[in-house]
């Protein structure tokens, strides 16, 4: 399988801070890859850079071997690449259905009809086909996540980016969100998910980059960081989740 | 004659009625379209400043400043009286549109400005990530949000233009305010001008009571 993603000496300043330095990364297809680490580590910057939502200040980062930067090129990363929010940001005018269908037609010009069709059938697959013709406001926070991840899928990505999408949930919304991604890691997508849900973690993914003071200081199996990492970094912070 | 009989005479309202007629109709006409090209320009110049290249944006920080500062009166009487000395003669109908336009479009940015920018950052990063362009992310997911929260301000600023439009018979505009004026002076008797007044009003108090039921709902909304 070949490399989807690949991050040569990334390195982001905001200001003066420096965010990340000298990511190197490689990500397979189909592979799914958890970042954990602690508040502040650089991981939503890490993956945000992926999609320029940030600009890095240096290195190189290749979607599919189409170098990501401002311009032409940009319009085809986002095409590959799908982003699922903290927060949601679902559409907050449009219906639920809307939401799914907008881009698919704006962007890679489906007929309304087929639009629907593919939306349709997403909804079902996440479990809200019933709520269709509803405004995300009128949704609970695990079915607007949900609706999200139809919303990202319908655009046939080859790459979803999860930003911490189970942080905002109340505890018992939790459960539905991940065993949509846990189907979604099945179907050869490839992910890659920030998440402090260890448990998800450890049972999805391919690989887990643990990342500490915008570096990533290890990386591995689940079982390799979870049962017996390297790193004392690693160790501490583990130490201190686990604990919880 | 009673008090009735010099602000409220039928006889003079019914012949100058006509007079009346002609002038609300330029009112209306010239505070509609300066209206509505104030909103054109007042977006473009807010897209400009909240979105534009360094060079656009300072320009559009100006344009606002300058046209919030300037009284209208003063603007519009340049227009009319000071720009025939270098060639640029307009009739008073253009100055007055072009005045009001100007100064309506500087407070429609600022209005549009603060609308869009009321928009959580978040819908702006999920249009990008979806694949929108600029231009599909403003029509299809920005500006529909941003609408909903500018219409109050945006209805407030249409009866100030509305108001404004009388300052326009200082440059021999036919407006509502001039005929009557003239009106009165042809009759002797200030009836038509407490029929003009009682015409302005009857137009912008619905428009009043309207903001006034926006702001309601929306002190409920965040409550
Ligand atoms: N727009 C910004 N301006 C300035 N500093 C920023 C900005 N965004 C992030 N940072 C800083 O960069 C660092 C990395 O942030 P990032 O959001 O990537 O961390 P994170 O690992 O995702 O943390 P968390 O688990 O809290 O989400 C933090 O110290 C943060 O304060
Ligand atoms: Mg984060």
């Amino acid at each position: 399988m070949g490399t989807i993603i690949s991050m040569r000496g990334v390195d982001k300043y905001f200001g003066r801070f420096q965010a990340l330095n000298g990511i190197d990364l490689d990500i397979a297809e189909g592979e799914v890859v958890c970042v954990i680490g602690p508040s502040g580590s650089g991981k939503s910057t890490l993956i945000r850079c992926i999609t320029l939502l940030e600009n890095f200040t240096a290195g190189e980062i290749l979607v599919d071997t189409v170098p990501v930067r401002e311009g032409r090129e940009l319009e085809l990363v986002r095409r590959e690449v799908g982003m699922v929010f903290q927060s949601f940001n679902l559409f907050p005018h449009m219906t639920v259905l809307r939401n799914v269908m907008l881009a698919p037609i704006r962007v890679r010009r489906l007929s309304p009809a087929k639009a629907e069709e593919r939306a349709r059938d997403l909804l079902i697959r996440v479990g809200i086909d019933e709520q269709a013709q509803k405004y995300p406001s009128q949704l609970s926070g695990g079915q607007q996540q949900r609706v999200a991840i139809a919303r990202a899928l319908a655009m046939e990505p080859k790459v979803l980016l999860f930003d911490e999408p189970t942080s905002a949930l109340d505890p018992e919304m939790v459960g539905e969100v991940l065993d949509v991604m846990r189907a979604l890691a099945r179907t050869g997508v490839t992910m890659v998910v920030v998440t402090h849900e260890m448990g998800f973690a450890r049972q999805v993914a391919d690989r887990v980059l643990f990342m500490d003071g915008g570096a990533i200081v290890e990386t591995g199996t689940p079982q390799q960081i979870f049962d017996s990492p390297r790193e004392e970094r690693t160790r501490a912070f583990l130490k201190a989740v686990l604990h919880h | 004659m009673g008090l009735i009989e010099t602000f409220f005479n039928a006889k003079v309202f019914v012949e100058t009625l006509p007079l009346l007629w002609t002038g609300l109709v330029v009112t209306i006409e010239l505070g509609l379209l300066s209206i509505g090209l104030g909103l054109l320009l007042g977006l473009a110049v807010a897209l400009m400043r909240l979105f534009g290249i360094a060079a656009l944006r300072i320009v559009a920080r100006i344009y606002i400043d300058l046209f919030r500062s300037i009284p209208l009166l003063v603007l519009l009487i340049v227009i009319y009286y000071a720009l025939p000395f270098i060639g640029i003669r307009l009739s008073s109908f253009a100055s007055a549109t072009l005045a009001l336009t100007l100064v309506s479009g500087a407070y429609t940015a600022e209005i549009f400005r603060a609308g869009i920018e009321a928009i959580p950052k978040g819908q702006f990063e999920a249009a990008k990530v979806l694949g929108l362009s600029w231009p599909q992310m403003m029509v299809d997911v920005i500006l529909p949000q941003a609408v909903k929260i500018v219409i109050p301000p945006l209805t407030n600023n249409c009866i100030n233009v509305m108001k404004d439009t009388a300052l326009a018979s200082v440059v021999a505009m036919p407006d509502l305010l001039k005929q009557a004026t003239q009106a009165q002076a042809l009759a002797a008797n200030p009836t038509p001008l407490i029929g003009a007044a009682a015409i302005y009003i009857l137009i912008l108090w619905p428009l009043v009571l309207l903001v006034s039921r926006f702001e309601r709902t929306l002190k409920v909304d965040t409550r």
